[in-house]
């Protein structure tokens, strides 16, 4: 049995269809209702919808033994898996966006706030500059506009959001992809399942 | 006589691996929980964490509880020509644990080869390594990968650090798409990052993956592949064969580890349970001449596997009242015992003690 970690949400179902058509069919997962786990005997697979951020932890702990998880995820938890292929779905970059305008005193401590600590940290210490990291759990937007933090790290996608609250991309830091990847154990002993999936599924995003 | 049934997997498995050792000469290694702290920051890459207990001697010196077996072992030793020393140890290292970010008591066993050693301890330690596995789980696979390959390749590629720390990176992921992304942010052509690929994708099945890597192993890799192929033909002789597979995706620190390193997996535990390979480069850091070959059991691993979870904790709750007479009771007990059967004496029944039949000790109770 196959066991497959999916984001919740639009991302998770579009991801759902490729594994579809990859011949891993679940149809009791199109059922409209609030289970999480679905199961298909005879294709020997189980899927599980969880947090996109948790994607990786069930991975990473063998309850499932592939998944599908942002870049994000996965550079800022660090987790100990093996990273099969780029979906090239869910595009977006990671960058530093800061109030229009804004001036980069380098003899002050830069204030930061954001939801990917370790990113920010990694980020910053590669170009030498010392800051303070402020963590937040959502709503970074307006840390700037009340003074909280100077510039915030976060994922831009349209960058509506950012223009809306009167912010500006100053910096990118990555460009960010959506993942597929694949519990250390469980690739060495289902490894034909798993290998006929991800070459499936290339097939797919070419 | 020990009975195995009371046994936890782990402990089971320490006494079987320790008989196992003995038997291939390894002698038993016993240190002290302590050593001074200076070991350990010298070498704190080499470390699974830089986090480690201190505390100061009553002479004030700074002294640590041990993180790690190994560095103990090279450090105490002393290179004796044409003699190997071969030690097992079942020791408790001192981590911060990766989960809970505390720090842990973990049990570690394992075994080192260290002195003039050449192919043949090598191959006699893969061969400790997979019968470990054998004796800890039904389904097991030992992982092998050759840093003299890598780092030769990686070298007639690119003399760039950061390059060669990501792509190894890379490597080890499994991430091919990453390693093209940094192939062409450092301008490495395009045949270069073919023969990069040649890790990711070629993994598996030994010839296959020998035959898959000759194109790529001409220049300074050569004697690497060579002794990579020399190795294979060994263990196609072993007992386990079939269990031993090549994946470049085992990348220890090469600051320390050099040709073959290993991993080993166990169906149902979720990270490898046993990690070695030859760590000659940690030796002359240490300051010794000799050569080294070792792996560590991660024993604390082992609780994952599932122990067939028992309805019962003990066969029989046998309720007594005061007034009974006490040595009828023991003699009664000792009856049940001398049947095999397990029993805990109480005064009455409670849902905390799950008991497989209770029995009421006297008239009196039965009454009750």
């Amino acid at each position: 049995m196959l066991n497959v970690a999916l984001p919740k949400g639009r991302l998770g179902e579009k991801v759902y269809a490729m594994f579809e058509k990859a011949g891993f069919e679940c149809p009791s997962i199109k059922e409209k209702n609030r289970k999480l786990i679905f199961e298909n005997e005879e294709k020997q697979v189980r899927y599980f919808w969880v947090k996109p951020s948790d994607v990786s932890i069930y991975v990473e702990r063998g309850a499932a033994d592939i998944g599908v998880v942002g870049k994000d995820i996965l550079l800022e938890y660090s987790p100990d898996i093996y990273e099969l292929l780029d979906l090239d779905m869910g595009k977006c970059k990671m960058a530093v966006a800061a109030p229009k305008g804004f001036y980069d005193d380098s003899e002050r401590t830069l204030k930061v706030a954001t939801k990917f600590s370790k990113i920010a940290s990694d980020y910053y210490s590669s170009i030498g500059r010392e800051i303070d990291i402020i963590k937040l759990n959502g709503s970074i937007e307006i840390a700037p506009i009340l003074g909280l933090s100077d510039v915030i790290v976060d994922i831009v996608e349209t960058g509506v959001t950012l223009k809306e609250n009167n912010l500006e991309v100053v910096n990118s830091i990555l460009d960010i992809s959506t993942r597929l990847i694949a519990n250390k154990t469980s690739f060495k002993f289902k490894s034909k399942e798993i290998e006929r999936l991800a070459e499936s599924i290339k097939e797919q995003i070419k | 006589m020990i009975d195995e049934k009371i046994l936890k997997n782990e402990e089971k498995a320490i006494f079987s691996l320790r008989s196992l050792y003995k038997k291939y000469g390894y002698l038993p290694y016993k240190m002290s929980k302590f050593e001074e702290y200076e070991l350990y920051i010298r070498n704190k890459d080499f470390l699974v964490s830089d986090r480690i207990i201190t505390f100061n001697d009553t002479n004030g010196k700074l002294m640590a509880l041990k993180p790690d077996v190994t560095l103990s072992i090279i450090k105490n030793g002393e290179d004796v020509s044409g003699y190997k020393q071969k030690v097992y140890y079942n020791e408790n290292v001192y981590r911060v644990s990766e989960s809970t970010k505390h720090y842990k008591e973990i049990m570690q066993t394992g075994l080192e080869c260290i002195g003039e050693i050449d192919l043949y301890d090598v191959f006699e330690t893969i061969t400790l390594a997979v019968r470990s596995l054998e004796i800890i789980g039904e389904k097991f696979v030992l992982e092998i990968s050759h840093l003299g390959i890598l780092s030769a390749v990686m070298s007639e590629i690119s003399n760039n650090e950061i390059f060669s720390k990501k792509a190894i990176d890379f490597i080890s992921q499994k991430n091919a798409h990453d390693l093209k992304r940094l192939c062409e942010e450092y301008e490495v052509e395009d045949a270069d990052y073919e023969k990069l690929a040649v890790f990711v994708k070629s993994y598996g099945e030994r010839k296959q993956v020998l035959e898959e890597l000759k194109g790529v192993c001409l220049g300074a890799a050569k004697q690497s592949y060579d002794e990579f192929c020399e190795i294979s033909k060994m263990i196609d002789e072993c007992e386990y064969s079939d269990n031993i597979i090549f994946d470049f995706s085992v990348v220890n620190d090469m600051n320390y580890y050099n040709s073959i390193v290993f991993k080993g997996f166990i169906d149902g535990i979720c990270d490898g349970v046993i990690a070695g390979g030859r760590y000659d480069k940690l030796m002359r850091k240490m300051g010794r001449k000799s050569g080294a070959v070792g792996f560590a059991v991660y024993t604390d691993l082992l609780e994952q596997l599932q122990n067939k979870k028992s309805e019962y904790d003990v066969d029989v709750v046998l309720i007594y009242n005061e007034k009974d007479d006490k040595i009828k009771l023991k003699n009664e007990v000792e009856k049940y015992i001398e049947n095999g059967k397990t029993v805990s004496v109480q005064k009455s029944v409670t849902s905390n003690l799950r008991g497989r039949e209770t029995v009421y000790f006297g008239k009196e109770n039965k009454d009750a």
